[in-house]
């Protein structure tokens, strides 16, 4: 079977000279949930831009279910579902009419429309906003509304830029779980965010873009497994300035009187624990310092800065490091 | 086309839902603007003029009248409304979606051309308080008035694709628009111009439009028809591959 998205070579200059995107490739395979990430102006929404026909590419090759973007555009158009960054909504429509205008754009018959959207208005608790215009919805039913948007006409490979961007907890905990159910429903995803607890938790593969490049492009399974150390947070009681300075952990006293330490693959805890056992201090409590993925994530993104020379030096920042 | 029908009926459909429900804004106000112009150059100073191309003033300046509001009807229909799509990203829906582009300039085109007949109905309709008229030729009526609206459509359509900000929008239509349907042969016959004049006058397109339409109501032209038709055939030519070429490129659409 073919893959949902193949990317080659994509490049891309803004007007200004500024170039974007340096000749990026990327697969992703069908059915697969899969993260690109990356920092701010990384290059995320141009890539996403392109393949969703918003961006004009400069040059490379797009393809979606085996179709080329240049060859059949509407046809690749016709699989994709694009969930944009920014809200790009007429605000005094409402939301009814918007989605049977996007289904009429999709040249969808009104009575499925109807049942579509029906069904994912109710999925994404939207239902009892059909009537009103767009400007009176919050932040976070925007974005739910961009995505039964997205999905009104059934596509193959849906997009989402940020689609939790500005979402509070428990409305993003249940719009992981709505796109977990269409993901196994056979919709392959792909999103950017910068949460990365939620590309975590949600995605299988992973590929992380930095200044026009990507870096890094593995399953989130290996990309863990390559995090050779971890950073905890302890509570204590007792005094600090007990605990040898020279010890391997790194530990720090933190403004809020906490501790901060780290611990390498094959370390144990048992052994940081007696450290603090014998400088006569006891652990309250004890939580990884972030979100496992963040630090990965914070290390590529820094091993992939660019010297004062001007080259970049790409030394991998974890074991095995794909970069 | 057949395959996009849907497509093209939900762009249309919300292009002329758009303007009807604003008929106070999109409607009213031009058939406003012609009573003034029947009243006072009609009535009032006509009857001074008398007779003008062989017919009571009022009866000449109608034809005229009517395509000035068809004009600007169809034209500022399509210019904003693109526009204030453009601007406020809405535009991206279309943009996302599998339809040609050429879809999309005919649904925008399509609710220009709604407009502009409907507000020439209702001119033509206000009109007839003021004087009578039977129709020369049908056809050319209906041909002439369609290609203009369409050919003033696509005119909008281009102008809003180049727009950054609403002022852009009306630029056009103050500057190139106006003079030259004032120039065009509503209010007199070219005749009256000396030679060098008359000779300019014909390089106005807008001139071959009136005066064509002017012919198929009246039955008298200060040009030849079928020229003015083939005027009207090169310009829309232009200007339709203008805009597909436009779109393609994605000028102010697509970064
Ligand atoms: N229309 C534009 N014209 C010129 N430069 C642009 C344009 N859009 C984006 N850029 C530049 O291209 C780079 C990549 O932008 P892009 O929006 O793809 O980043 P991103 O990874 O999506 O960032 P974010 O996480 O902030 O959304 C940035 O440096 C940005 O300034
Ligand atoms: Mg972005």
């Amino acid at each position: 079977m073919t893959d949902a998205l193949e990317i080659r070579n994509l490049r891309k200059v803004y007007a200004g000279g500024f170039e974007a995107l340096k000749g990026i490739d990327l697969t992703v395979r069908r059915g697969d949930f899969f993260a690109l990430l990356g920092p701010n102006g990384a290059g995320k929404s141009t890539t996403l831009g392109i393949v969703s026909a918003l961006v004009n590419k400069t040059s490379g090759q797009v393809r979606v279910c085996g179709i080329d973007q240049d060859r059949d555009p509407e046809g690749v158009k016709r699989m994709l579902g694009v969930v944009p960054q920014e809200f790009n909504f007429n605000d005094f429509e409402k939301v009814h009419d918007i989605l049977i205008q996007q289904a009429g754009y999709y040249g969808m018959e009104k009575g499925l429309a109807r049942r579509n959207i029906e069904k994912y208005l109710r999925q994404l608790e939207l239902w009892d906003k059909r009537n009103d215009q767009v400007r009176m919805l919050s932040g976070g039913m925007k974005r739910r509304l961009m995505i039964v948007r997205g999905l009104i006409h059934e596509p193959e490979l849906l997009i989402l830029d940020e689609p939790t961007a500005g979402v509070d907890i428990e409305i993003r905990r249940s719009m992981w779980a709505f796109l977990e159910r269409i993901n196994r429903e056979g919709v392959t995803i792909i999103l950017t965010t910068h949460y990365l607890e939620e590309a975590e938790s949600l995605c299988r593969n992973i590929a992380i873009i930095n200044r026009g490049e990507i870096i890094t492009n593995t399953t989130v399974k290996e990309l863990l497994l390559q995090m050779d150390r971890s950073s905890f947070v302890a509570d204590i009681k007792g005094d600090f300035g007990r605990v040898p300075a020279d010890n391997p952990y790194l530990m720090q006293l933190r403004e809020d009187g906490s501790i901060q330490f780290q611990v390498h693959r094959g370390d144990n805890l048992n052994q940081v624990f007696e450290l603090f056992a014998r400088a006569g201090i006891e652990v309250v409590s004890l939580r990884p310092r972030t979100n496992r993925l963040e630090e990965l994530f914070v290390d590529i993104v820094q091993a992939d800065q660019p010297q004062p020379d001007g080259a970049v030096i790409r030394q991998p920042a974890v074991a095995g490091g794909n970069v | 086309m057949w395959q996009y029908r849907i497509a093209f009926q939900a762009i249309a459909g919300k292009e002329i839902r758009r303007f009807l429900r604003i008929w106070q804004q999109t409607l009213i106000p031009p058939v406003m603007t012609m009573v003034l112009y029947f009243v006072i150059f009609g009535n009032l100073i006509g009857r001074r003029i008398g007779e003008m191309g062989g017919f009571d003033y009022m009866a000449f300046i109608v034809p005229g009248l009517i395509m000035m509001s068809v004009i600007t009807s169809a034209y500022g229909n399509v210019s904003s409304s693109f526009f204030g799509n453009k601007f406020q990203r809405s535009i991206e829906e279309i943009l996302v979606a599998p339809v040609p582009n050429y879809v999309i300039l005919a649904g925008f085109v399509a609710g220009g051309v709604t407009r502009g007949i409907m507000v020439g109905l209702l001119v033509t309709v206000v009109s007839l308080g003021f004087t009578s008229f039977a129709i020369h030729n049908p056809v050319i009526v209906l041909s002439v008035i369609l290609l203009t609206a369409i050919l003033f459509s696509v005119g909008g359509f281009i102008n809003a694709m180049y727009a950054t900000k609403f002022d852009d929008v009306a630029l056009v239509p103050t500057f190139i628009l106006t003079p030259l349907t004032y120039l065009g042969g509503v209010f007199y016959s070219i005749e009256l111009l000396p030679p060098f004049w008359q000779w300019v006058s014909q390089l106005n397109p807008i001139l071959h439009m009136v005066n064509a339409f002017r012919f198929g109501v009246l039955g008298v032209s200060d040009v030849n028809v079928w020229a003015a038709f083939g005027m009207i055939a090169v310009f829309l030519t232009v200007l339709v591959s203008w805009a597909m070429w436009l779109l393609k490129r994605g000028k102010g659409l697509r970064s």
